[in-house]
């Protein structure tokens, strides 16, 4: 088992390198450096060219590649040109909302999946599977951003149950309850929003692994013990089933990341998403850049737990 | 399921086996329509808003749609236009046929490259197996753990001269491994069958074995898989217009009106800038996604209602 899981992050190694290998060349093709900020009417274009030639830009690219590299690693990105402070404190502070809104939708994602998905299986065809499967498709079909917009006008503004914008209210102290609180709430609607989304393909899996099990050897052998019709479903399905929907989740968490850049900018949540989105347009590449590695990093990591939970499991699908 | 060439010599040698044969292609799929009122309507409501669009577009003048007028800023529907003008005083009627149009039309034309690029490449490296294989799948595998809307974010705003086309081959690179990496599989479990071995022993080209007897066999599949892709990528489409990276801004797409209802004000008081091209792409959707899901019915014969 260990030595399948070092196999796995061997292999994940040369990934990684022609991962950040791609970024840095789509960082080089990105117009401007980061003297072009300093550039105001009356600066020596001289000194400028000093600068750059100071910082190695003029290097051949493999020699920059691999500064770019080794600063990366040690969380050195360089600094900001719109906010003038290092990447690095940006994104952190950013990231730790994402992570937040992440962790709570996919709470809520199985906190709704798991029980349809089951129950929708064992009462297969009745009118509350027929409810699921309609429930399933539109949140399949339904593309997130007119979701969430409809979402936002209902609940934020026309009800205006829940704020429409941040991720705190501005009046609250740090460190009180209240504040807490107030970033709890701004949580919660974006939350619900990706989690009604993210449902689809664990139901519809659920769902039909459920189906197949019921009229597998074993259930009948259960029945045949005279186990109860109850802790069948909670024992002996459940627990099968949930397997393949246990290795599908570090899937669903990188999914949920790439999401996040929809979601976040609907409900003006200040997490990572909506910041790639602010930097983008303002041009403010250095920040781009870090925030692609780290999605990329954040992607190869989940199906790195996918891989691993799924070889814990399945003993066929391990490396050789 | 057999294919079509050797279901034509059974059937010339012993006319009476036709009868008995069950029905095949396209006999299936309208049985299976016959049976799902509601996937018939999703398909005459799809053809429906495909036939007004498409004639619509031929019939509004674009650049008197994108004219800018600001007398008629945030006009209410009723007054000039029927459905009201935006920001810039731009009838919203035209923009929603103009764009529906267009966003019809690029998110087939992004199907229909990924499709042709990753069912090809699927079947040549499920077939040929081995190096051919490996070599692609390595691709494969690293495209699908990059952060594909980040880095279609990107390249769409540092491309020069950006227009449609670079759109259409900027998300066509990036969204035919999803399908390599389907038909490699399915390619790979046909490829053992009785009828490929026969083939191969009877001395038929390869090229001949992989298009004209294998993807045969996977036609059903790569009609759902289409149909899927083709609802999948105009929600692409949209989504990457309405976060101000999708199309060129002077072509109108069903996101650059909802992309007016970032802000608040147009959200909740001028509803009618954001709310018909919203339903509008609802209704599309899902009417695809259910023609999508009859034709998916139609290639498994255990969900098959007719």
């Amino acid at each position: 088992m260990w030595k399948t899981i070092l196999r796995r992050i061997l292999l994940m190694i040369p990934q990684v390198l022609i991962l950040s290998v791609l970024i840095f060349i789509l960082a080089k093709m990105m117009p401007g450096d980061p003297f072009s900020g300093l550039i105001q009417p009356g600066t020596d274009p001289a000194q400028i060219e000093m600068l750059r030639e100071k910082a190695g830009l003029y290097d051949p690219w493999y020699t920059q590649y691999f500064r770019w590299l080794v600063n990366a690693l040690q969380g050195d990105f360089g600094a900001s040109y719109q906010y003038k402070i290092p990447v690095a404190n940006l994104i952190s502070e950013r990231a730790m909302n994402t992570i937040w809104l992440s962790l709570l939708t996919v709470i809520l994602t199985y906190a709704i999946a798991l029980p349809l998905g089951v129950l929708s299986g064992r009462y297969q065809n009745s009118k509350f599977d027929k409810a699921v499967v309609v429930y399933n498709f539109f949140s399949f079909a339904v593309p997130s951003f007119v979701f969430a917009l409809i979402i936002l006008f209902f609940f934020g503004y026309r009800l205006g149950w829940f704020p429409t914008l941040g991720s705190v209210s501005p009046d609250v102290e740090p460190g009180t309850i209240a504040y807490l609180w107030s970033r709890a709430y701004h949580l919660i609607l974006p939350a619900i929003t990706s989690a009604l989304l993210a449902t689809a393909v664990t139901i519809q899996y659920l769902r039909s692994e459920v189906i197949d099990l019921k009229s597998s050897d074993f259930v009948r052998t259960a029945r045949a013990k005279g186990v109860p019709t109850k802790k069948i479903f909670t024992r002996h399905i459940f627990r099968n089933a949930s397997l393949p929907i246990a290795s599908m989740a570090g899937y669903e968490i990188t999914g949920l990341l790439g999401g996040s850049v929809v979601i976040e900018r609907i409900f003006g949540f200040p997490g990572m998403g909506n910041l790639f989105i602010t930097s983008i347009t303002q041009r403010d590449y250095s920040v781009v850049t870090a925030l692609i590695l780290i999605y990329g990093l954040a992607t190869l990591f989940g199906t790195l737990i996918s891989d691993i939970i799924m070889s814990a499991i399945d003993p066929r699908i391990r490396v050789q | 399921m057999m294919n079509n060439e050797s279901m034509e010599e059974i059937g010339e040698s012993q006319e009476y086996t036709e009868i008995s044969t069950p029905p095949m292609g396209l006999k299936m799929i309208a049985r299976e329509f016959k049976k799902d009122k509601l996937a018939l309507l999703s398909l005459v409501i799809l053809l429906l808003i495909i036939a007004v669009t498409f004639i619509g577009a031929l019939i509004i003048d674009q650049n008197n749609v994108m004219t800018i007028d600001i007398f008629e800023k945030y006009s209410p529907p009723g007054g000039k236009f029927f459905l009201g003008a935006d920001e810039g005083g731009r009838d919203v009627f035209g923009q929603l046929i103009i764009g529906a149009r267009n966003s019809i039309v690029i998110g087939f034309a992004i199907t229909i490259i990924t499709s042709v690029i990753g069912v090809g490449i699927g079947i040549l490296a499920g077939y040929y197996g081995g190096k051919v294989d490996n070599f692609i799948m390595r691709i494969v595998d690293f495209t699908m753990i990059l952060p594909m809307m980040m880095i279609i974010i990107v390249f769409v705003t540092i491309i020069p001269k950006y227009n449609v086309w670079s759109f259409i081959l900027i998300m066509s690179l990036f969204y035919w491994v999803a399908k390599a990496r389907l038909f490699r599989s399915k390619t790979l479990s046909e490829g053992r069958r009785d009828y490929v071995n026969a083939s191969k022993t009877m001395g038929t080209s390869n090229i001949k074995i992989m298009f004209r007897e294998i993807m045969p066999n996977l036609s059903s599949l790569i009609i759902t898989n289409l149909t899927m892709n083709f609802a999948g990528n105009i929600g692409i489409e949209t989504t990457l217009t309405f976060l101000g990276f999708g199309l060129p801004a002077n072509v109108p797409s069903l996101g650059t009106l909802i992309s007016f209802a970032s802000s608040g004000d147009v959200l909740v008081n001028k509803q009618w800038v954001w709310l018909p091209a919203s339903l509008l792409i609802l209704v599309l959707m899902l009417s695809i996604n259910y023609v999508g899901q009859a034709f998916k019915r139609t290639a498994d014969a255990k969900q098959r209602l007719g």
